[in-house]
């Protein structure tokens, strides 16, 4: 994933939330549902397009399934969606540090 | 350590079924997000990065091994093994799911703990010096008075909606280890010509985006007359606070714009007015609050222990623990430990669900079943006989808990930041690992001497950056992670808010600066000059012109 990427105006979205039950990340993927993985993400080329599929994703919230949905930037790595700038990333990710491996 | 009476029985019981029921309605779509959020707030229930979180309230830092026990099958039952321990001196779990908070608040509840009032615009859990009630400096024991205040504050129908948060600290003697002038209110214990103890009252401080430390409106107010005090300062604030901005609402921006004088007078008129209705307890009422806290039945031991003179000339890494993780206690023959969760290397504040196991145990085998944790991110086992201090490190080093760091740069305090934290700007918990992991060399560190190293994800300033020697602010610049220094801040009796630097580093050059900073203290330091004071005699220039050359030190003026 380039700067250059980035920087084009026609920047890819895709839509995320936290699960209601655990508040774990989730995307929404095409067929509407939400995964774990950001591999399965619905990747929205057009604005007008991204705030129709996010006002579709913020009724679904109200059915509750996900808490807080909202847009986010992402780009092409390898050919899969990748997501820019670190807060998303490390979403994706969980914690940097690691979680119950890193203790003794 | 302080029962809860029937009372706080019955309400604690009927507030995690309240809570039960609300989940319920969550889950089966009767309640929006929106609806139940204010709810789980209330019990101490957030929704950060990756998962929710539960805060749950440690009160004045004190804890049975019962309940550290307790801490340790939450960590293990319903999370990922481990918890974390906080500057509020609570401790956060990262990963519970929201079917089993109710579960958990339950057992919480058997062991008289809760989350209540860890969060939202009310009075939040009082924070109180780690070392109440054995330290050798001390007046009084300040967890009778957090106790009052919590009893008063709890639920107070009042101050349940204030315009912000509101933050209580309480030290019983005169040297502050519970950064009293970084609160809305800080009490420090003082004695009146009689040698009756009486409190300083601090009002108007608070870190955040704003960091103000607190001014005296009152040097002496005899205990007696707490709560109607207290109460006369809140009810000002409750009417004057700003509830128009979010930034603005906090008391330290009311006593800033009033003038500390002006603000003291309008409490003094106010305290005129409730001082004589029954507001403050009657003495027995506090004598029976205070026998809670009674010394534990201590032996007659001597203060001269010929063992650990010998212990610490035999082993050098004890003696250096012995060196920074022991302090006086008040009685003889005794010691107080304290417990680094700060490894090198390791996640600041952070215990496993087996580490609190052992250490409560521990603190059964050398004490009386009592453990504290200070605001420093660490554990205190505040009654060790000194012969036992030996036996009590082994048994440490061997869970990782044997550092011996207390005080030193290594012990830094560091919040979640963008590792966990919903708020973050930049990851404050890798920064503090790759700091640590420079300074592993103890005889370094004992070099360096006493030195405070704080580091805050956002201008929040969870983790005191603004009161540390050297403060470290993550900030965000176009997605990128970037680290801004602020040097010569102060949180003991002689607080001060530290100044920035200069330009931020980036992450792979924060740890560099700090050596750089660090540096240039060694070569600028007189004979048993701590960092601090050689701060404040040279003045930020030098370390301006270590970290960014000469020509920009100047530029940067
Ligand atoms: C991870 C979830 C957390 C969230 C969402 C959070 C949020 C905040 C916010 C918004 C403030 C600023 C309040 C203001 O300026 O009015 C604040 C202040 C503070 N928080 Fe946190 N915090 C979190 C975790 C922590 C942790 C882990 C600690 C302890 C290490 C902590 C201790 C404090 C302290 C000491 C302050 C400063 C109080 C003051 O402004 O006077 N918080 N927090
Ligand atoms: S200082 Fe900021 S990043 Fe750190 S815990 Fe507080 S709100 Fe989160």
């Amino acid at each position: 994933m380039s700067k250059n990427q980035n920087a084009t105006t026609n920047f890819l979205q895709a839509i995320t939330a936290n699960r209601l039950s655990d508040g774990y990340v989730v995307y929404l993927t095409a067929r509407g549902g939400w995964s774990e993985r950001i591999e399965d993400c619905r990747a929205i080329p057009d604005r007008g397009d991204a705030n129709d599929v996010l006002r579709h994703a913020e009724r679904q919230a109200g059915d509750d399934l996900v808490v807080g949905p909202y847009l986010f930037k992402i780009g092409v790595a390898d050919g899969r969606p990748a997501p820019l700038g670190q807060r998303e990333i490390l979403r994706t990710t969980g914690p940097s540090v690691g979680t119950d491996l890193n203790l003794a | 350590m302080y029962r809860y009476d029937e009372f706080d029985h019955a309400f604690v019981a009927e507030r995690v079924e309240q809570f039960r029921g609300q989940v319920a309605r969550r889950v089966a779509g009767e309640l929006s997000e929106d609806e139940f959020k204010p709810l789980r707030l209330m019990n101490g229930l957030y929704l950060q990065l990756h998962a929710y979180m539960l805060r749950v309230a440690i009160p004045y830092g004190t804890l049975s091994a019962k309940q550290m026990r307790k801490l340790a099958h939450i960590a293990r039952t319903y999370d990922r093994g481990y918890g974390h321990f906080t500057t509020r001196q609570n401790i956060q779990y990262n990963w519970p799911k929201l079917g089993d908070v109710p579960a958990i608040l339950d057992e919480l509840a058997d062991v008289e703990m809760h989350a209540i009032q860890t969060s939202g615009n009310c009075i939040r859990n009082t924070t109180a010096d780690p070392l109440a009630g054995v330290a050798a400096d001390e007046i009084d024991d300040p967890r009778v008075h957090a106790e009052i205040i919590r009893q008063w504050s709890t639920l107070h129908p009042e101050f349940s909606f204030l315009p912000r948060k509101f933050k209580i600290a309480v030290t019983g003697s005169p040297n502050d280890r519970a950064v009293t002038r970084g609160h809305d209110i800080g009490l420090r214990m003082h004695r009146d010509l009689q040698g009756k103890p009486g409190f300083e009252v601090m009002v108007g401080g608070g870190q955040g985006r704003t960091p103000i430390m607190a001014k005296t409106i009152r040097n002496f107010l005899p205990v007696d007359h707490l709560l109607s005090y207290l109460e006369a300062v809140l009810r000002v604030y409750n009417q004057l606070g700003r509830r128009d901005n979010i930034y603005k609402a906090r008391i330290k921006i009311l006593v800033q714009s009033e003038g500390a004088e002006n603000f003291a007078e309008m409490v003094e008129a106010e305290w005129l007015k409730i001082r004589d209705n029954a507001l403050d307890l009657p003495v027995e009422e506090r004598d029976r609050i205070a026998a809670y806290f009674a010394p534990p039945q201590y032996e007659n031991l001597s203060d001269a222990c010929p063992e650990l003179q010998a212990a610490m000339a035999a082993e050098p890494r004890f003696a250096a623990w012995v060196d920074s993780n022991v302090g006086d206690h008040k009685q003889s023959g005794y010691a107080i430990a304290t417990i680094s969760l700060k490894p090198h290397g390791g996640i600041p504040g952070d215990a496993s669900a087996d580490q609190m196991e052992a250490v409560a145990t521990l603190a059964e085998t050398f004490g009386f079943g009592e453990l504290r944790v200070s605001y420093k991110q660490n554990l205190i086992l505040p009654d060790v006989p000194k012969a036992d201090l030996l036996a009590l490190w082994r048994a440490l080093d061997g869970l990782d808990l044997g550092t011996a760091n207390a005080g030193r740069i290594s012990d830094i305090i560091a919040c979640p930041g963008l590792d966990y934290c919903n708020l973050a700007n930049a990851r404050s918990i890798p920064i503090a690992q790759r700091i640590s992991e420079r300074f592993t060399d103890l005889r370094r560190e004992a070099d360096i001497g006493e030195i405070s190293l704080n580091i805050s994800g956002c201008i929040n300033a969870c983790a005191h950056h603004h009161v540390a020697n050297i403060g470290i602010l993550g900030v965000n610049k176009n997605g990128a992670e970037f680290y801004q220094i602020t040097l010569g801040g102060v949180a003991n009796e002689n607080a001060a808010v530290g100044a920035i630097i200069g330009p931020a580093f980036d992450e792979w050059r924060i740890a560099n600066a700090v050596e750089d900073i660090v540096d240039t203290y060694l070569s600028q330091r007189r004979p048993d000059e701590a960092f601090i004071d050689t701060y404040q005699r040279v003045g930020p220039q030098p370390f301006k012109e270590k970290l960014y050359g000469p020509d920009q030190a100047r530029q940067a003026g």
